[in-house]
């Protein structure tokens, strides 16, 4: 009753074309954003912050990624790590080499530099398609973590191949290294992961995103009204690596402030695919969905058994993890290919016709 | 720079029998690729689905082999009891999740196949728990010497096994009803399915079929590195095989590994030391890369029409 877009007239393109076209809508985005940036850093603690919000944040980042990628290019990808890697590293290059320059300056340039990166993994793309081109893109990645674990200069001769976050600030307040707090923190990410998401749904509804779609949806016919594939798809891998590049960024200097190459393996590249399927692909909403969902399930595993008094050892632990995690998976996709994004555009019909049954 | 990448030709003109050497072991580690690609193009044939799980289903067939002579089976016993499980494992995947799945793109089963891969890595793990197990089922391990060349005679034996494997998968898919039938399935479900091919039998049996080369590949690897969770990421260094050779041909994934298995040799040997070693990991993925820059489809796989 109170989700309907009726009485609600729009007189001029500007309001057509608008981001949010129901009110309800624009104030419930305003809710979820107001409680983003005000609330949850009043009332949330160290621990919920750092563990869990931050690493959703950064993971919804790579997550929308892949989905410009994947879901509205269809460019199916296992590479996500790789460009992450490289992120993380162009930061840690540029930040060491400049300090005083802006560190959000530094994360946008490292996501240049991964969006070069995507581009020259990108070129085999306009030959193959599908399967094979998913198999690839692992070239990208197992390249890539190889190459910043073998080559010292990456690391700044660290003998450890280690990099640690150096201690950089925006506005006074330090986002990274041992001194920032958990909310500077927080907030930074969100700020940075808002208007990039912003920037991401413009995109992807604008003439970039219905060219990347119809390239997904037949290559060939899109290729005859007029879309320049090559153009189309080395644009779509840029952007998309640009995304996971700064996620990777994020996540070696925000989140863990000291990376090996290591933590951006193929299992990295998996989890995020896991993401949007489970989120929904080409869906920018799907994205936060499935980054929130496979943030949650790990500790929702280990906090039950322990909360329902169930001895288990913490390798039985793990398998059973594994094991949840699969048939989970497989459940979700039986349920509901589409994803959770789907449902919840289910939801919001349900809502539209509420209390009525037609 | 040149001096990385050309003094080694330099060196494999100077010293042929050692570079025939690394070539002959190269090409016999490629046939242990070609026996866990084998599985992948079976289900891919028959069935559309890009197994993920093939790795998985490697590891658990070793698991529980080894498991049951633990338990003191005999080999013949603990093969009969490995293949009903991954009999039962066949039909499970079949009922539990492909036939929900059933018309869904491709992609969605590729992620299927990979909760699935999670889920029996933890299913049998738990099981038979995860301690590095040795497999050996008396194969003799010794360096023997061939006119001039010393060859691992481990290796040997498993290249017989994968030939007498392909030549059995051969003879089954040409000559037998039911290896008519998979064909048939492979070419067209609808139109197998219109004359009479039940299509769901199709699948268990061809995922069991794919259980058995899972098996097989499973003690291969098994009594070389012995039993542990790693078996399961063999099935990655299968994948650059399996683009090489193409998804559909059984041959495709024989010479593809064969490539991959010998120019993976010699770029290790020959210019790893010169770019810092532990190349292994990604030179197969370039390899089949630049290959399908060349040809997309892969070396015989079905060539690709495309229309509007």
């Amino acid at each position: 009753m109170l989700y309907r877009e009726s009485g609600q007239f729009k007189s001029d393109y500007a309001a057509d074309q608008a981001i949010f076209p129901i009110r309800q809508d624009r104030i419930g985005m305003a809710a979820i954003l107001f409680a983003a940036f005000v609330v949850v850093p009043l009332i949330a603690d160290h621990y919920f912050l750092s563990t869990i919000l931050i690493p959703f944040l950064i993971f919804a980042l790579a997550a929308i990624g892949l989905n410009i990628l994947t879901g509205y290019c269809g460019q199916l990808s296992l590479g996500t790590g790789g460009f992450m890697a490289c992120g993380a590293f162009a930061a840690y290059k540029f930040a060491t080499a400049f300090p005083e320059l802006n560190i959000v300056l530094v994360f946008l340039l490292s996501g240049g530099v991964a969006a070069a990166v995507g581009v020259v993994f990108g070129v085999p793309s306009l030959r193959i398609k599908g399967f094979y081109l998913a198999v690839a893109t692992l070239a990208a990645q197992f390249f890539l973590i190889w190459l910043f674990t073998k080559l010292p200069w990456f690391t700044n001769y660290s003998s450890s191949g280690v990099i640690s976050a150096p201690p950089r600030s925006v506005f006074g307040f330090y986002v990274t290294g041992i001194e920032a707090t958990a909310e500077a923190k927080y907030i930074f990410c969100l700020t940075l992961v808002a208007v990039l998401a912003l920037v991401a749904k413009n995109l992807v509804r604008g003439r970039i995103g219905r060219a990347w779609m119809a390239i997904r949806d037949m290559d060939i016919a899109a290729e005859i009204i007029g879309i320049r594939p090559l153009r189309t798809k080395l644009l779509a891998f840029a952007v998309s690596s640009f995304y996971c590049g700064v996620a990777g960024a994020l996540w070696a200097f925000i989140y863990t402030s000291s990376v090996e190459a290591l933590a951006f393996d193929i299992n990295r590249s998996f989890q995020i695919l896991f993401m949007i399927i489970i989120g929904g692909l080409g869906s920018i909403l799907g994205s936060f969905l499935g980054a929130a969902f496979i943030v949650l399930l790990p500790i929702f595993l280990n906090v039950v058994p322990t909360a329902l008094g169930v001895p288990l050892s913490t390798a039985t632990i793990a398998h059973f993890e594994y094991m949840i995690f699969g048939a989970l998976i497989v459940f979700f996709l039986i349920v509901e290919p589409h994803g959770l994004a789907r449902l919840w555009q289910l939801a919001k019909e349900k809502l539209r016709l509420w209390p009525f049954p037609h | 720079m040149i001096d990385i990448l050309f003094g080694p030709l330099k060196e494999i003109w100077e010293f042929p029998a050692f570079f025939a050497e690394v070539v002959i072991g190269g090409l016999l580690s490629g046939v242990m690729y070609s026996l866990v690609a084998l599985g992948f193009v079976l289900i891919f044939k028959a069935s559309g689905v890009f197994n993920f799980a093939q790795g998985a289903m490697v590891l658990c067939a070793a698991l529980t082999f080894v498991g049951f002579e633990e338990l003191g089976a005999p080999i013949w016993l603990a093969l009969i009891l490995t293949l009903g499980v991954m009999l039962l494992m066949a039909l499970a995947i079949e009922r539990l999740v492909l036939r929900p799945l059933v018309n869904q793109a491709p992609i969605i089963l590729f992620m299927a196949t990979i909760g699935v891969t999670f889920f029996i890595d933890g299913l049998f793990q738990t099981i038979w728990g995860s301690d590095v197990k040795r497999l050996d089922v008396g194969i003799p391990k010794d360096p023997i010497e061939f006119a001039g060349v010393q060859v691992n005679s481990f290796d040997i034996v498993a290249a017989l096994i994968a030939g007498a494997l392909v030549g059995g998968l051969a003879f089954f898919f040409q000559s037998t009803r039911i290896g008519r039938a998979l064909r048939a399935v492979a070419d067209d479900h609808q139109a197998a399915q219109s004359v009479g091919i039940p299509l769901q039998t199709i699948w268990v049996i061809v995922w069991a079929v794919a259980g058995l080369v899972a098996l097989v590949a499973g003690i291969m690897w098994g009594s070389k590195l012995g039993v542990q969770f790693s078996l399961a990421l063999i099935a990655l260094k299968a994948l650059p095989v399996l683009i090489l050779g193409g998804f559909t041909s059984i041959p495709g994934a024989i010479v593809g590994g064969l490539i991959i298995g010998m120019g993976e040799k010699v770029a290790e040997v020959y210019w790893a030391p010169g770019i810092g070693g532990g190349i292994e990991d990604w030179f197969a993925y370039i390899l089949a890369l630049v290959f399908l820059m060349f040809r997309p489809q892969g070396l015989f796989g079905e060539k690709i029409i495309e229309r509007v």
